[in-house]
């Protein structure tokens, strides 16, 4: 792979967005989207469907016009260029090989159209690339999925484009190559350092590849940074509950000190440090990420830097393999979701058994918005 | 190596099982009908004219009487004596298939790729297209020529812009046939054109622009080949029956004598002077062309299985 790595040389570029609008007959696809990514890095854009992310990508690739706004590659407008023009390669959700020509004629498309020398052998390093030499003279409809999604691939890199997008590349293939497609994926990222910009809806694919994660939602972005960041401290309830799981506790900020604010929800108080709230006044939503909480079948005693509710009644056990997942509903609160590690010795707990919930205060994080129904609940996402 | 995960697991030769072979009494019986029809009313008549285009003159001077014999020099004697007619049918032919094909193929593209998201404009476009089978063909054909008639406003229009000679016409030139024929045989080409264009896949071009074509080559390298057997199919349905055809090109409508074609010859030598043997040999050098030009062209646009 290395003697490979050196034909595909570095040639990154940094995406500009700014203020795109885009507009389609009947409703607005993107608000007001200003984004910057720097060169060589891995950037996901990660959201449900019809949140704008697709319409994004296509803007990139020129192949729809923002109704505002500038887009600029490696510093160049190319707002008003045609896609042939830009130094831009898509990886389509549909792959969109080109079914009467074989998969060498595929990759060897974008480098015959700009006139590059030696575009066959160059194609077939790509190929090599992706380990699909020896199937260079089918056809794409002769390959599985997996195998077409490689060609797609190739047939971007072998362009050495500035901007590499990726629109849900993975999504059509099955769990597990997904998971190996992902891996591969970031270590030919990592190899030819190229810029890509990938689209998904898979949160746990974006927090694996990504550097940076911007979490859109309704042509808005609601959130952008590592992965790392995003999920220990989301700060609106989409981003919550799009990124991980989350329980949500609603109530009236009844303390506030320099270093913490605690809520008041049913008589509970719930505190969360000052730098990990969005919000300090009124109401306002506090999170934990279920993992972080515990669960004890005696009543704990107080103490400070720790966050206490209950006692709540367990109304369903979920065995997942690495972990247990406990449903508690606690009167006045609602429905708190547990995870406890299954480490060979799980709390001998069954439904219907008494339990408190804690979880240390440094864990808590506070949200600028308020869940829809704005009572306080658990959120999960399957 | 980062790949060698899967590097092999490239079996992916479908392997289709075999349909069961058994050749069941059910089929034959299901045949039957079709092959009946086929023995009666296609080989009896094409055996007959086949055999009447080798007969001779029986000797008695009558009008319309012929002998059993093995005159193939008939063949040879059309050839020679209707060669003028033979190049026009084929001519005409490839002219009005390639006008046909130049006109329908935008039209098909757009009723089938840019109208898409317009079902209704689709649907009333392609309702358009068919719409002149609701008249009759001859009724059509002649009233082009009343349109182009010599003392029509059009034909004057052309001469005063003198586009024509002050005794130039319409009616009765190639031109006017070529037009007729074009005309005719417009929706026979749009058809199969259209319903190959409807199954575009547009994401193949958006491909192809991504990866640096320009639309003129996206167009040559992806929309044509994907699309070749609709050209394929929608030449082949124009040139055959144009070549065989004899209404627009006949003095009734809007030809002349200097454009008859084969199928007028055939028409003449039938019907007014009872020449069979030569109205037949015709037909069978027709028939024997149109087949081997067919085949040719199917092979060499890789669609054998047309055939």
């Amino acid at each position: 792979m290395a003697r490979l790595a050196q034909e595909f040389i570095a040639r990154g570029a940094d995406l500009e967005l700014v203020g795109i609008r885009k507009e389609f007959p009947g409703f607005t696809a993107i608000e007001n989207l200003d984004l910057h990514i720097p060169a060589g890095e891995f950037f996901a854009l990660l959201g449900p469907s019809g949140c704008g992310k697709t319409t994004t990508l296509r803007l990139v690739a020129g192949l729809d016009e923002p109704t505002k706004g500038k887009i600029l590659i490696g510093g160049k407008d190319v707002t008003s260029t045609k896609p042939h023009e830009r130094p831009v390669n898509t990886v389509f959700q549909s792959y969109a090989l080109f079914p009467h020509m074989s998969v060498l004629e595929n990759v060897a498309f974008g480098l015959k159209q700009r006139k590059i020398e030696d575009p066959m052998a160059k194609a077939i390093a790509a190929l090599e690339l992706v380990e699909l030499g020896h199937l260079a003279q089918r056809r794409p409809q002769q390959l599985s999925g997996g195998q077409q999604q490689r060609v797609a691939l190739a047939r971007a890199l072998v362009n050495r484009p500035s901007l590499l997008l990726l629109d849900e590349p993975l999504g059509a293939l099955d769990l597990k190559l997904r998971r190996q497609m992902q891996i591969e994926l970031k270590a030919i990222q990592m190899e030819v350092g190229l810029t890509f910009l990938h689209v998904t809806h898979d949160q746990e694919e974006a927090m694996d590849m990504a550097d940076t994660v911007a979490v859109m939602n309704k042509g808005r972005i609601e959130q952008m940074g590592s992965p790392e960041k995003l999920y220990d401290r989301p700060h609106t309830v989409f981003v919550s509950k799009f990124l991980g799981q989350s329980n949500l506790f609603v109530g009236e900020v009844v303390e506030s000190n320099p270093s913490s604010i605690s809520i008041n929800v049913s008589g509970n108080k719930i505190t969360v440090p000052t730098d990990r709230a969005e919000k300090h006044t009124g109401t306002i939503a506090v999170g934990v990420r279920p993992e972080k909480a515990n669960f004890h079948e005696t009543e704990p005693t107080a103490q400070s830097g720790v966050n206490l509710i209950g006692p709540g009644e367990i109304i369903d056990i979920r065995f997942t393999g690495v972990s247990n997942q406990y449903l508690i509903e606690i009167p006045g609160i609602g429905e708190v979701t547990v995870f406890a590690q299954n480490i060979g010795k799980s709390p001998v707990t069954e439904l219907g058994a008494k339990v408190w919930v804690s979880w240390k205060v440094e864990h808590s994080f506070g949200l600028n918005d308020l869940p829809a129904n704005s009572a306080t609940e658990s959120i999960s996402v399957i | 190596m980062a790949f060698a995960a899967f590097g092999h697991g490239g079996g992916s030769g479908a392997a289709s099982t075999a349909a069961p072979t058994k050749k069941s009494k059910v089929a034959l019986f299901l045949l039957l009908p079709g092959l009946i029809y086929l023995g009666l009313f296609f080989l009896t008549p094409l055996i007959s004219l086949i055999v009447t285009s080798l007969e001779v003159p029986d000797g008695s001077g009558a009008m319309g009487s012929y002998a059993y014999g093995f005159a193939i020099e008939n063949y040879g004697k059309v050839v020679t004596e209707f060669w003028p007619q033979i190049s026009h049918s084929f001519g005409y032919a490839l002219i009005a298939t390639i006008a046909a094909l130049l006109i329908s193929y935008p039209l098909a593209y757009f009723i089938g790729v840019k109208a898409r998201r317009f079902p209704l404009i689709q649907g009333l476009m392609l309702t358009l297209v068919i719409a002149p089978f609701f008249i009759s063909f001859l009724l059509r054909t002649f009233a082009w020529k009343q349109i182009f008639s010599n003392d029509s406003a059009a034909v004057t229009f052309l001469q005063q812009i003198h586009i024509l000679g002050p005794h130039d016409y319409l009616v009765g030139t190639p031109f006017m046939v070529i037009f007729g024929l074009t005309y005719n045989f417009i929706p026979f080409m749009t058809l199969p054109l259209y319903s190959i264009l409807e199954r575009l896949d547009v994401r193949l071009l958006e491909a192809g622009a991504d990866l640096y074509a320009t639309p003129a080559t996206t167009f040559r390298k992806i929309t044509l080949p994907l699309t070749a057997p609709g050209i394929i199919s929608g030449t082949l349905l124009t040139f055959i029956p144009i070549a065989g055809d004899y209404v627009n090109a006949s003095g009734d409508f809007l030809g002349g004598t200097k454009t008859a074609m084969i199928g007028n010859v055939v028409e003449s030598r039938f019907l007014v002077l009872n020449d069979y043997p030569t109205a037949s040999a015709l037909s069978v050098l027709l028939m024997g062309v149109i087949l081997l030009l067919v085949a040719f062209y199917a092979k060499r646009s890789g669609t054998e299985d047309l055939l």
